[in-house]
């Protein structure tokens, strides 16, 4: 900083920020990789200079000055082009000669960062690392008194339904009278949660559908996919892979127009349709997809001018209660496709995910109920709305699963918990968790970007630019310079091979408990934590 | 591994035979308690098979009780079976009248439609139960028309011996029986097998993994007496009487609620919409294993079935007039040792072994093959 430069309030130093670009003149290039990918303009070429006083020996001579110049990098300080600790700059770095370093006191820039009175919006996820999923145990291992099973060799139906169930007495009776039941759909207890085409890029889409085809059918594994709030490619609607797609309609009605009209043309029943009433990245908002983002192949799919921000109102403007909502808009999508698709809702967690569950209950055309927990993930959203709204989900779907026994229709309409499942990596572990708890299918959305896109995001604040589209990796970018970085079959090849792996933890999971014949919705005499109130609370058992 | 045999016979036969077979087949610490079921009587209780017999256990207090409560709905004594013992043998508590009781029932029951009449036998048991449990003096098994139920903790033999099992008026054509090992030590007589509810009795080795969401599922069926469930196993006698009564399916139908077919098995087969109907609408009663079912239907049938997995050991085999089940080749060699053993057979995971109350032969039913036509 000059010395005769003013000292405002927002002026800040790089201690003051909590990202922090440590560069290494000694083995720096200078072939300016870093500052020209860098997504935030954190970086910049500088010329700093230097002064050596030089001091003889002797008093002959006075010491001297020298003044010289070099090159290199210099981490800019100003709010709004602070480090999102992307790293891009180190991966592509010749001589790992830079690396943005995290600096927990630097919360400075907490109180910068809403210049002109613009609160901070941003993607990505709560940033609090801590997991009570993660704190729950496996106890009920299988020893002597039943045989545990080879999780390798025993067959195993690791398959969940989505859709209504009639109660045993009445899907019978309808079978032999040839009467309506309701359509169930027996899939894969792990779905790739709802993210719009828009949120991310189309090499990122292209690169989910394509793996989960090949989860389909090569591996035959019944994966599904949820489109999240952004329509459906004209394409896919009128393909035969759209049955392994899950539409979902929100309150923009994004793509709509496009869907209803490619009903008569469609080859195949999509899997299901969602409707969005909250997420639990940010409860009672409305999804968001920014200007930045909305090129003419987004606003043409979505039916909307191109260059325009897109809110989605927090709620359905045409519904005014729980029942009408119920009434008017399950009823009428399930009719649009001659009630032969599942139609459920999505909501947030929250204390009033009860009062919703029972309603369904009582509608036969309810096919399931989505609830989002507060570790949910999101394209854009206010930083105080991901940080401090929402619910967390195990105790969500645990008091919905026990209402759900109380009125004996725990097998009628499954439950599917999203929301941080997988957030330090452990998916198939919080995922068994919850199912066990009572979830009977478990929605990820964070984790398929991390371990299929290599999205760099984690739960200390790092990077979360989804909103900007300038995702580093390309995953999140509508750019074609930025997600041209993304090659479609590497994205696919990396969801086969997590799902895979997926796959074999659960069995892992599953085999010591003996369990195999049917997914254990809802064994919670295998739980345990040693938390005591977590443990009365969720009415698993208190171990330590 | 719980010890289990039953028998089904054209003539009746003494409950100790199945009580040796069982005793045969003991291997290890033997004593968490034995449980008999008997039907098809003879003697006195043959005498009026339509009247409902009340098995349990009662200190003189609770006969006093019954006695009250049974009067108050209009139920008369016809015949009693009545043991009473002072001295218990080591392992076994002392306890009150272990009594079997034919009633005469009301006038009223003869204009009753048959649902409300088995209604009101099933929560007049459970009343008994539950009133018991508060004041610890009565315990009731069962209360149908020609059943018989007795349960006591101990050694199988040295029980059946102390009560004098042998005794003709508890001969029974048709006979579960089993004994318990390796359970704990707070032993409530409530979790011996086999259970029974309307007609429908069954008993089973193993532990039950899928227990809890079973339990939670059947307990909010609405259907009085799906209550209790001290063992795991208690869910195997509820399924099997929702089968039968609820859904209205066949014996052989029970082994697809319980363990249905995997799609690549059930692809092709002559009922495969109906399946696979079932298998959704019945997922919460799935069960795991590892376990080997024995039970017996109102009409008679005596089936064995076993788990997915086919984890533990079972055969049936006999001959014209008597054939038995049993968790081990041994207990079933000592009690029809003149038996073609070549017809012996052990259900696998895909069978269901059933002898109808005719004892002529041994049906296999396999999962593959079609279900009989619904009456």
């Amino acid at each position: 900083m000059q010395p005769t430069a003013g000292i405002t309030p927002s002026t800040l130093s790089v201690k003051d920020l909590p990202w922090q670009v440590e560069w290494n003149k000694d083995t720096c290039t200078l072939c300016g990789r870093c500052t020209s990918v860098c997504p935030v303009s954190a970086i910049e070429l500088a010329v700093h200079r230097k002064r050596v006083v030089e001091t003889t020996t002797g008093l002959m001579q006075k010491p001297k000055n020298t003044y010289s110049v070099f090159h290199g990098i210099r981490q800019r300080t100003d709010a709004a082009y602070a480090c999102i600790g992307c790293a891009m700059c180190t991966m592509v770095c010749p001589n790992n000669a830079i690396r943005p370093m995290r600096l927990d006191e630097g919360t400075a820039l907490r109180f910068h960062n809403n210049r002109g009175g613009h609160a901070r919006t941003r993607g990505g996820r709560r940033n609090a690392p801590d997991s009570l999923l993660d704190q729950i145990k496996f106890i009920r291992i299988s020893m002597l008194t039943d045989p545990a099973l080879d999780a390798g060799r025993h067959e195993f139906e690791l398959r969940t339904l989505l859709g209504r169930v009639l109660p045993p007495e009445q899907g019978l009776k309808a079978f032999q009278e040839n009467g309506w039941v309701p359509a169930v759909r027996e899939i894969y207890p792990l779905v790739i949660g709802s993210m719009s085409f828009g949120a991310l890029s189309p090499n990122m889409w292209e690169g989910l559908q394509m793996g989960v085809a090949y989860l389909n059918e090569e591996m035959g594994m019944p994966v599904r996919m949820c489109t999240g709030e952004g329509g459906c490619p004209p394409r896919l609607l009128r393909s035969r892979f759209l049955k392994y797609v899950i539409l979902q309609i929100a309150s923009g009605y994004f793509g709509w127009d496009e869907i209803l009209h490619a009903i008569p043309q469609m080859k195949e029943d999509p899997c299901a349709i969602e409707i969005k009433y909250g997420q639990g990245a940010k409860p009672g908002d409305g999804g968001l997809l920014m200007w930045h983002k909305v090129n003419k192949l987004i606003a043409s799919i979505r039916g909307v001018p191109p260059g325009v921000s897109l809110p989605s109102p927090p709620t359905h403007q045409t519904q005014y209660s729980i029942e009408e909502s119920v009434a008017k808009m399950i009823q009428s999508m399930s009719m649009a496709w001659g009630f032969r698709v599942p139609v459920y809702p999505k909501i947030s967690a929250t204390t009033t995910s009860r009062a919703v569950l029972n309603n369904l209950v009582r509608n036969p055309y309810a096919a399931g109920l989505a609830i989002d927990g507060e570790d949910g993930g999101t394209g854009a959203a206010y930083n105080v709305s991901m940080n401090h709204m929402g619910h967390p989900i195990a105790s969500n779907i645990r008091d919905c699963y026990h209402d759900l026994v109380q009125q004996g229709c725990q097998n009628e309409i499954p439950l599917i918990a999203g929301g941080g499942i997988g957030k330090n990596g452990n998916l198939a572990h919080n995922a068994a968790a919850l199912i066990m708890l009572g979830a009977s299918m478990v929605q990820v959305g964070k984790y398929v970007m991390q371990a299929g896109a290599g999205c760099v995001g984690s739960e200390i604040d790092r990077c979360n630019i989804c909103n900007l589209g300038r995702c580093p990796k390309g995953i999140t970018s509508q750019d074609p310079r930025v997600y041209r970085r993304l090659d479609p079959e590497k994205v696919a090849e990396r969801v086969v091979d997590f799902y895979l792996a997926f796959d074999t933890e659960l069995r892992k999971i599953f085999a010591p408990l003996g369990r195999s014949t049917s997914l254990p919705v809802g064994m919670s005499d295998a739980l345990g934590i040693a938390n005591k109130h977590a443990a009365d609370r969720l009415g698993i058992q208190y171990v330590v | 591994m719980c010890r289990l045999f039953a028998l089904t016979s054209t003539e009746p036969v003494s409950p100790m035979v199945a009580i040796n077979a069982l005793n045969v087949m003991k291997e290890g610490h033997d004593g968490s308690g034995v449980g008999l079921y008997l039907s098809g009587l003879s003697g006195p209780f043959a005498e009026h098979p339509e009247y409902p017999i009340l098995s349990g256990i009662f200190t003189e207090k609770g006969l006093k009780r019954l006695d009250g409560i049974m009067d108050d709905l209009g139920f008369r004594p016809f015949h009693s079976v009545s043991i009473i013992k002072s001295s218990p043998p080591a392992g076994t508590p002392r306890r009150g009248v272990y009594l079997a009781r034919a009633y005469e029932p009301p006038k009223a029951w003869a204009d009753m439609p048959e649902a409300e009449r088995t209604a009101q036998l099933v929560q007049t048991r459970v009343a008994i139960r539950q009133q018991g449990e508060a004041e610890r003096d009565m315990m009731a098994f069962s209360f149908w028309p020609g059943v018989v139920m007795i349960k006591e903790v101990g050694d199988p033999l040295t029980v059946g011996e102390y009560l004098g099992l042998d005794r003709p008026d508890l001969h029974a054509r048709r006979i579960l029986c089993q004994g318990r090992q390796n359970t704990n030590y707070a032993i409530n007589l409530y979790a011996c097998h086999p259970f029974f509810i309307e007609g429908v009795c069954t008993m089973t080795n193993g532990e039950n993994t899928a227990f809890i969401p079973i339990r939670e599922y059947l307990s909010s069926r609405n259907v009085p007496g799906y209550t209790g469930y001290q063992s795991d196993s208690e869910v195997f006698t509820h399924i099997m009487h929702f089968t039968h009564y609820k859904l209205g399916l066949p014996v052989e139908a029970y082994k697809h609620v319980i363990t249905p077919l995997s799609d690549a098995e059930m692809a092709g087969h002559p009922d495969q919409d109906m399946l696979a109907r079932l298998k959704v609408l019945c997922r919460k009663m799935i069960i795991d294993g590892p376990n080997c079912v024995i039970g017996c239907l109102p009409d008679g049938t005596m089936f064995m079935v076993q788990d997915r997995k086919k984890l533990r050991p079972g055969v049936v085999g006999g001959k014209p007039g008597m054939y038995a089940f049993s968790s081990e080749l041994c207990g079933l060699d000592a009690a029809i040792p003149d038996r073609d053993k070549t017809l012996d057979f052990q259900p696998m995971h895909l069978d269901t072994a059933y002898v109808r109350p005719e004892c002529q032969e041994v049906t296999i039913c396999s999962q593959l093959q079609a279900l009989p036509r619904q009456r």
